[in-house]
């Protein structure tokens, strides 16, 4: 009973969301409403949720530049595959063709491939970038990668001139990115071989894969002899230092990990959107990943999932809706200003909210690990360090 | 006899202390040696342009140094990186630019204050404009304290954190719904005009003015804090909160006043910044708040001087990175300033006990 009761539930939503397409296409003739486009964005941010619940919810540092790992993701894709490099002419299992019939300009390399580079690369850059600052103390940690998080997107920004050389394009951002594929496929699965913008499914069926793994590697990471070091370093970070774990080593391979996830939905988020701009990776995204860990529960994978969703369901469906009752009762009051304001807008007032009102009243988030839960609500005198790790005395 | 032997131990000493010293201290020092070196050259070979740059900096530092005394206060007293403060430094601008509006809640108090106005009147306007934004800003800052942090007293250091950050995305939002989205013009009620002679270096009436107003909040705040009872309670309670306790001392009106003392300084910066720069923003205490807080950690956060001359370096770093790297690279350049100083000297240039206590090296 147990063993069903612990499989059913996954099961029954990994089914659902295999199937999500079908019902999708179902909602588009009953109601044409369609979903899709807005489900793929979620599904990024459930991606990058749970990267961050890695560094947050299992290790418990604050890290509130994770946007940088993001736009490094995306800024892979942008380089590995698209004509930005001009000076060069590379492609490998590339979708990219040309219609001169000649070599096409700059690199073009196999989205699965970019991914793998992508992963690694983030994870890399996540392990130089946290190496030197791990030693330091949680609230420093945060401010230390609150700076990176500005610099990175700034640094893109600049970037078109960098003695003479053109890295990232400055503030035009790199364009036309190629959209990943499997040439080799028959000619009858053309959705397929070269994923299009008319045809969502294939899109919506990679990322799907790429959260379920994230899902599987986090549920795997939380149980092993790593993510009990994680737990350990955070409750007490003396006293399992004591017991012979590096706290460094540890707190470095969680920075690391959730720079790859987070590496990943950029990558994959850079090929959907094809276009990439430096002012799309701001602080603002970084704060509003981190309420989505801490709404969902710090270290829950599935609050952090739950977390993911709404806050980005909110973005996107219930906003631009009281916004419309809104408009609609300010037209029939007469009233200028409500039927003129632009709710929207403002979604960054709810997030603050959130992030006080949670911190505030529920710590442990909507759906509670248990043990976070237990750490959150010990008593004891202020100094403790990490998010939810018990206050040292 | 005697000063040749004293100059003798002198040189030893220096020699002892470079050879203890470690390699990451030795880099730090050939690299600013040489970033000095470089300065030094722009400045002999175009003196005027040097000096006019090294004043921008210079007044632009002493307004970051009040916001930096906000974060170093609260710092000191509760180990709490106040994310908010910046945005209450925010909102002071606006208070400052709605009193010099005149239009106070929807009610024409009077006509506005604008450059066109004689200069007492000027002058009236810019006090008032000041008193009421530090009021403001300083019960805004209790109000949050009350609100937000009290109620986290106990709980773990990144709790509180992410509340502030939280408070610092409410205050951004009630800007922006406050004066828009767009850069909001400050009236030019003090001369641009030089005050100095001579055409090259450039000193104008604003400078002096921001320096009129500093100087004295600075010397009310250190005489408030080192000579009166509050401030001895002050000291006491970011030394120990349960002795100070223990001893009869308010720790909680003590905390709040603390927050008083923040938001007041930075009610007063905000104004000052709005009439120097001549515009403000619903996110401009996000960057100044940044750099105000790399002032204050590099001058060694909790420290009161530190805040100073964390302030005025930052200033004359940003100052010169406009000038010698180019305006879009500043930000990187003081973003880098603060890692660096935290992750190779985060107790900073003056030093704090906090930080040192803290393990946070």
């Amino acid at each position: 009973m147990a063993r069903l009761r612990k499989y059913a539930l996954p099961a029954v939503l990994i089914v659902v969301a295999f199937l999500f397409p079908a019902i999708n296409a179902y909602l588009d003739e009953a109601f044409e409403v369609t979903l899709m486009y807005p489900v793929i964005i979620v599904a990024v941010y459930v991606m990058l949720a749970l990267g961050l619940n890695v560094v947050v919810g299992f290790a418990g540092l604050l890290d509130l530049g994770f946007v940088a790992f993001y736009a490094l993701g995306a800024y892979v894709v942008g380089w590995l595959a698209s004509t930005h490099f001009r000076q060069v002419s590379f492609s490998f299992g590339t979708t990219a063709t040309s219609l001169t019939g000649g070599q096409i300009e700059g690199i073009h390399v196999s989205f699965w491939i970019i991914l793998l580079i992508a992963g690694a690369f983030t994870g890399l850059s996540g392990a130089i970038i946290g190496a030197p600052t791990l030693r330091l103390r949680g609230d420093y940690l945060a401010i230390v990668t609150l700076g990176f998080g500005e610099i990175i997107p700034k640094f893109f920004q600049n970037g078109d001139d960098l003695g003479g050389f053109n890295l990232t394009n400055g503030t035009i951002g790199i364009k036309a990115i190629d959209a990943p594929g499997f040439p080799f496929l028959p000619e009858s699965m053309s959705a397929w071989q070269r994923f299009g913008t008319l045809d969502l499914n294939p899109w919506y069926y990679t990322i799907l894969v790429l959260v379920l793994i994230t899902v599987y590697v986090n549920i795997r990471l939380r149980d092993s002899r790593l993510g009990r070091a994680w737990i350990s370093v955070r409750e007490d970070e003396t006293a399992a230092a004591a017991m012979g774990i590096n706290p460094v080593t540890t707190k470095l391979w969680a920075y690391a990990m959730g720079a790859v996830f987070g590496g990943l939905a950029g990558a994959f988020y850079g090929a959907f959107i094809k276009n990439i701009f430096p002012t799309s990776f701001s602080f603002n995204i970084s704060i509003l990943i981190l309420s989505m860990v801490i709404l969902g529960g710090m270290g829950s994978i599935y609050g952090v999932i739950l977390g993911a969703i709404a806050l980005q369901g909110l973005n996107f469906y219930l906003l631009p809706k009281i916004n419309e009752w809104v408009h609609a009762l300010g037209d029939s009051l007469g009233s200028a200003a409500l039927s003129n304001v632009d709710l929207p807008k403002y979604n960054f007032f709810l997030f603050g909210i959130i992030l006080v009102a949670m911190m505030l009243l529920r710590p442990e988030g909507i759906i509670p690990n248990r043990q976070r839960a237990e750490e959150m609500h010990e008593g004891g005198p202020a100094s403790g360090d990490a998010v939810g790790g018990r206050a040292r005395a | 006899m005697a000063t040749r032997e004293a100059t003798k131990t002198r040189s030893a000493a220096v020699i002892d202390s470079v050879r203890s010293s470690t390699w990451g201290s030795r880099i730090a020092v050939v690299l600013t040696t040489i970033l000095l070196v470089l300065l030094a050259v722009e400045a002999v070979q175009e003196p005027a342009q040097f000096t006019s740059q090294l004043l921008i900096g210079l007044t632009n530092g002493v307004i970051l140094a009040l916001v930096a005394l906000g974060y170093t206060l609260v710092y000191g007293i509760i180990e709490l990186i106040n994310f908010a403060h910046g945005d209450n430094f925010m909102i002071g601008s606006f208070v400052g630019l709605t009193v010099l509006s005149g239009t106070i809640l929807g009610l024409d108090l009077f006509s506005p204050i604008t450059s066109n106005s004689g200069v007492p009147l000027r002058i009236l306007g810019v006090l008032i404009a000041l008193f009421v934004a530090m009021v403001a800003c300083g019960f805004l800052n209790v109000g949050i304290e009350r609100v937000a942090y009290k109620p986290l007293r106990n709980a773990p250091r990144l709790a509180v954190l992410i509340t502030a950050i939280g408070m610092s995305f409410i205050l951004q939002n009630v800007g922006l719904v406050w004066k828009g989205p767009a850069q909001v013009p400050f009236p030019e009620l003090i001369s641009n005009a030089n005050i100095l002679s001579s055409d090259a270096i450039i000193f104008r009436w604003k400078d002096l003015f921001v320096v009129l107003v500093t100087v004295p909040l600075l010397l009310s705040l250190s005489y408030f804090i080192s000579s009166t009872r509050q401030g001895k309670a002050m000291r006491a309670v970011a030394q120990d909160k349960e002795a100070a306790a223990m001893v009869g001392i308010n720790v909680n009106r003590t905390i709040s006043i603390t927050f008083l003392l923040g938001g007041i300084l930075a009610g007063a910066s905000g104004v000052m910044y709005g009439l120097f720069n001549g515009i403000t923003v619903f996110n401009v205490g996000f960057t100044q708040g940044l750099y105000a807080f790399t002032a204050a950690v590099l001058g060694g956060i909790g420290n009161l001087t530190g805040a100073v001359v964390g302030g005025l370096l930052i200033g004359i770093i940003g100052a010169m990175a406009d000038q010698y790297i180019g305006a879009r690279w500043t930000p990187i350049v003081i973003f880098g300033v603060l890692i660096l100083v935290l992750v190779f000297r985060p107790r900073g240039l003056l030093g704090d006990r906090s930080a040192v206590q803290g393990g946070g090296e």
